[in-house]
């Protein structure tokens, strides 16, 4: 498939966002069982808040440089009956809006508990507006990878390492944002965000190269024989029915070089699961405030990349139809 | 349930394109048009195509074929690009089981193109709407035509007459019949959509001609010349009725 830059910051910026987001939370749950120290409401809560925002809005803002139509993207709602995408529109903004009414709560102060679980959990409506949060965050990670693993055709991507390497993706570097997040205002939760994040990193390291693993062996349904039909081990195609491009030969290509793709594999490896690693370690033996920040900018650029080749990765059926095109 | 379709014949199609062109014609200045096109005259051409003839080559030369090979949407009975528009702009029409995209819906986010296997949908760069084979929708439905008429724009122009255009799903119409003593198969079975459309592959037309079927082994003007093992009165084949 041909990589849309406009998906990849989608998929990257909003994964990020809701990743932060659910660093947050965690930290709050945490706070709560006294396991951390409370933050700051507005220092801490509010700015994070505002930062996943952020990060969401400028997804939003990329995914409408796909659109043919921006101005008529709400009808995308419509049919979240059967479509992963439909169900993606109305997830983010929910989400959004969720975060936005976190933000708010703790940057008006409005947390004192309006009950309380056997006397011993405070619940306040931050909390609730953050649980609540966090659950339609991971549901955004479904509807995303959903969006590809759903496509039963394009048998790289039908499979459920897609969702489970677009959540960990998404957690990884959202973790790692909230511990340059927390290294930046000097907030002493660097070490327990670090933490997760090399956790997730890891992890995340795993679930992808099992599918890199999986996407280099796999069969491929579909031959040039059962797209026309012909029952001959010979078949070379002549003419494709143009002589220029057509969106065919546009959309579904992806134009790039095997050493240039290789190239992209062992940057986003490198930059996603190694470098964020090591700087983090780093910062968090020498307290550095600015190398968490290194580490998920590393990590975001390796994102990129890494989404660029999971597009180059897809080989659609219908290039069959495109011979000269390989 | 009728469901439409048309059954292309490569055994008959010379490739000659007069379908892609009647398609253009007729659709760039009908209900789904226009079907833009950039730079005609130019290095690099291209537009939006409905139909487009390709050409494939089976076998190893000298024993090789050319196969003219005609590819529009297929009208699926179980279209994968339908369910994932998240619009609603993709839809199967209940009455006839044509395929259609609402252009004053479709919002250009191209999900439905990657979701057709075949690759028969096109998004149009000028209306930024995605465009697809309609079967002539705004033909076929006419009833301001005569019943001849009522046909796709690719189906009136094929001078050879390889497309044929019915109603799939009534056992006794030319398409079904066709498919069904033509040997018509679909295209990528392995996904499940359905295709309606058919093809008819090629075929060859032999008869078996055996040695004893040219030579009449008793022909009387050899009678003489061949020295028969041992005497023979009359055959079958001398006997005047
Ligand atoms: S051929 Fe493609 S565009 Fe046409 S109905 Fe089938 S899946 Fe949809
Ligand atoms: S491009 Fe148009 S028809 Fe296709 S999925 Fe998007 S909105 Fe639907």
């Amino acid at each position: 498939m041909h990589p849309a830059f406009s998906v990849i910051f989608l998929t990257t910026l909003i994964g990020a966002g809701q990743g932060l987001f659910l660093a947050l939370i965690t930290g709050q749950v945490y706070s709560l069982a006294n396991l951390l120290a409370p933050q700051d409401n507005v220092r801490f809560y509010a700015f994070g808040s505002v930062l996943a925002l952020i990060l969401l809005v400028a997804g939003l803002l990329a995914s409408f440089f796909h659109l043919g139509h921006p101005e008529r993207a709400w009808r995308s709602a419509a049919r979240w009956r059967t479509s992963w995408l439909s169900r993606e529109v109305i997830v983010l903004p929910l989400f959004m809006a969720l975060v936005a009414a976190y933000g708010l709560i703790h940057y008006q102060g409005w947390t004192q508990p309006l009950f309380s679980i056997k006397g011993v959990v405070d619940i306040d409506a931050s909390l609730i507006a953050g649980v609540l949060a966090a659950l339609l965050a991971f549901a955004l990670y479904v509807c995303t990878a959903m969006i590809y693993a759903s496509l039963k055709f394009l048998q790289e991507w039908h499979s459920p390492l897609t969702v489970v390497n677009f959540t960990l993706f998404g957690l990884a570097s959202g973790f790692t944002l909230a511990a340059a997040f927390s290294a930046w205002i000097g907030v002493d939760l660097v070490g327990f965000y670090g933490a997760w994040a090399v956790a997730f990193t890891l992890m995340a390291a795993v679930t992808r190269l099992a599918s890199l693993y999986r996407n280099a062996r796999i069969k491929h349904k579909s031959t040039l024989q059962t797209a026309i039909g012909m029952r001959h081990t010979t078949v070379r195609q002549k003419a494709q029915g143009f002589m220029g491009g057509a969106f065919n030969t546009r959309e579904f290509f992806h134009g790039r070089g095997d050493g240039t793709l290789k190239l992209i594999r062992y940057v986003f490896v490198l930059l996603v699961f190694i470098v964020p690693v090591i700087l983090l370690g780093v910062a968090w033996y020498i307290h550095s405030s600015w190398l968490p920040l290194l580490a998920f900018g590393a990590q975001y650029l390796g994102l990129l990349c890494e989404r660029y080749f999971f597009f180059t990765e897809a080989r659609h059926p219908q290039n069959l139809y495109y011979q000269s095109m390989y | 349930m009728t469901q439409l379709a048309l059954v292309i014949d490569l055994n008959v199609c010379v490739g000659c394109h007069a379908c892609v062109t009647s398609c253009k014609e007729w659709n760039t200045s009908g209900w789904a048009g226009p079907m833009s096109d950039f730079h005609p005259y130019d290095a690099d051409p291209t537009g939006t195509f409905f139909n487009r003839v390709q050409t494939y080559e089976v076998g190893e030369f000298p024993n090789t074929e050319t196969v003219h090979f005609p590819k529009s949407c297929l009208h699926c009975e179980e279209p994968p690009c339908v369910p994932v528009c998240p619009t609603g702009a993709s839809y199967k029409r209940e009455d006839n089981g044509v395929v259609l995209v609402d252009y004053d819906k479709c919002i250009g986010c191209k999900y439905c193109s990657w979701a057709c296997p075949y690759g028969m949908r096109e998004l149009d760069e000028k209306q930024k709407v995605m465009k697809k084979c309609t079967l002539c929708i705004d033909r076929i439905t006419d009833q301001s035509l005569p019943e001849t008429e009522r046909k796709p724009a690719c189906v009136l122009a094929c001078p050879t007459s390889a497309r044929l255009f019915g109603d799939v799903h009534d056992p006794d119409s030319e398409v079904s019949v066709a498919i069904r003593e033509q040997g018509g198969y679909q295209l990528m079975p392995e996904w499940g959509t359905a295709p309606a459309n058919h093809y008819l592959p090629r075929r060859k037309t032999r008869i078996r001609i055996h040695e004893d079927e040219l030579v009449r082994a008793d022909n009387p003007l050899d009678k003489e010349a061949i020295e028969l093992p041992d005497e023979q009165g009359e055959t079958l084949d001398d006997v005047a009725w």
